[in-house]
């Protein structure tokens, strides 16, 4: 959404916001030294993990990239369709909102402070 | 090499440091060619002194070259060697521009082992601008500041969305912005007859190049605004990490 108004306000249009997005998501990988395909299973893992505690919709999962300064922000949206899932024992259900992964690019001492939460999009 | 003129127009004594051995061609784009009698290579071993090794621009008194050599490859120089040759240079000059060569290999660590900053050039095309992110990295990692200039920008491309523009280049690789370039026919022109842009009074891109010289010599000066596509960078750059954060 930020990106679409970002597009309105530049008057960038179809090709370029492709290089930008398309870069983004490249250097992503170059950064993390991480396949796609190991992109694609910490996305499974981390939708099986909160699948043990609610009810997500695996179909509107939302797993972005974002990058923060010389670091990238792993951002996943995953909707929650009911959290009436009998949960284990001695743990509180997670809250219901998009859970937040960060990830330094390189020694921890050189990672930027994390920013604030985006707004919602 | 326009940038060095630049800042020699501006009275700065400039020793311009071309690093890619075996592909030699500062010598060429600045009109000096004919006159090199020594390189980087016989300085490194000792063969002759950096004073004789350096061509004087006649145009240009405080502005001056070390070639490199064209008939040796990217080992025949160390990083302690390079790096010992940019100290020396830097003891008779007020900016000593090392003009690095491709790549981030052998010919690269040396080009940086005597840098104490760094100006990363790239033009606003996904393939540069990605090699450009690993030359930063590499860079970042040295702890050296990093500055950038946009080379080669089609102001016209960027107001109809076909280009990259300055900000985004900007907020993909995280970096300070010192510079845009646009493209120019006359870039062909004047390397074409070996005179920097900078001679030729009132053209357009050496204005370009001297304001870059003025903000590396500390100066804020506003960024052009090539045409209302193109947002002014450092504003747009501030704008942009408000809405990254």
């Amino acid at each position: 959404m930020l990106d679409l108004l970002r597009r309105l306000f530049a008057g960038t249009a179809p090709s370029a916001s492709a290089a930008k997005e398309r870069l983004r998501l490249v250097l992503m990988t170059d950064h993390l030294a991480l396949a796609p395909e190991i992109v694609e299973a910490m996305k499974r893992d981390l939708v099986d993990v909160i699948s043990r505690h609610v009810e997500v919709d695996r179909e509107k999962i939302e797993v972005t990239f974002e990058r923060q300064d010389r670091a990238v922000a792993m951002l996943a949206n995953i909707p929650i369709l009911s959290v009436n899932r009998p949960s284990p024992p001695d743990r509180s259900l997670p809250p219901p909102v998009r859970p937040r992964r960060k990830r330094g690019r390189r020694r921890a001492a050189n990672a930027p402070v994390p920013a604030e939460p985006a707004p919602a999009t | 090499m326009n940038l060095g003129a630049a800042l020699a127009k501006a009275g700065k004594r400039v020793i311009l440091v071309d690093a890619d051995i075996g592909l030699r061609n500062l010598d060429l784009v600045l009109g000096l060619e004919k006159r090199i009698v020594f390189d980087l290579v016989e300085v490194a071993e000792g063969r002759c002194q950096l004073r004789q090794a350096l061509i004087r621009d006649k145009r240009f008194p405080a502005l001056s070259l070390l070639p490199a050599a064209q008939t040796r490859d990217k080992d025949a120089v160390n990083e302690e060697q390079f790096a010992a040759i940019v100290d020396q240079a830097a003891r008779i000059a007020d900016y000593v521009l090392i003009d690095c060569p491709a790549g981030i290999e052998g010919g690269f660590r040396n080009a940086i082992a005597g840098a104490s900053e760094a100006i990363v050039v790239t033009t606003p095309e996904v393939s540069a601008i990605r090699d450009a992110d690993r030359v930063v990295g590499k860079l970042d990692d040295r702890g050296m500041p990093i500055r950038l200039i946009v080379n080669r920008l089609r102001p016209e491309m960027v107001h109809s969305g076909d280009m990259l523009s300055v900000d985004d280049v900007c907020e993909v690789l995280a970096i300070e912005l010192l510079g845009i370039i646009p493209d120019d026919e006359e870039i062909i022109d004047t390397t074409n007859r070996g005179e920097p842009l900078v001679l030729v009074e009132g053209n357009r891109l050496g204005a370009v190049y001297q304001k870059i010289a003025r903000r590396l010599e500390g100066e804020i000066v506003p960024f052009t605004t090539f045409n209302n596509g193109l947002r002014q960078g450092l504003f747009g750059r501030l704008f942009a990490g408000l809405k990254a954060g």
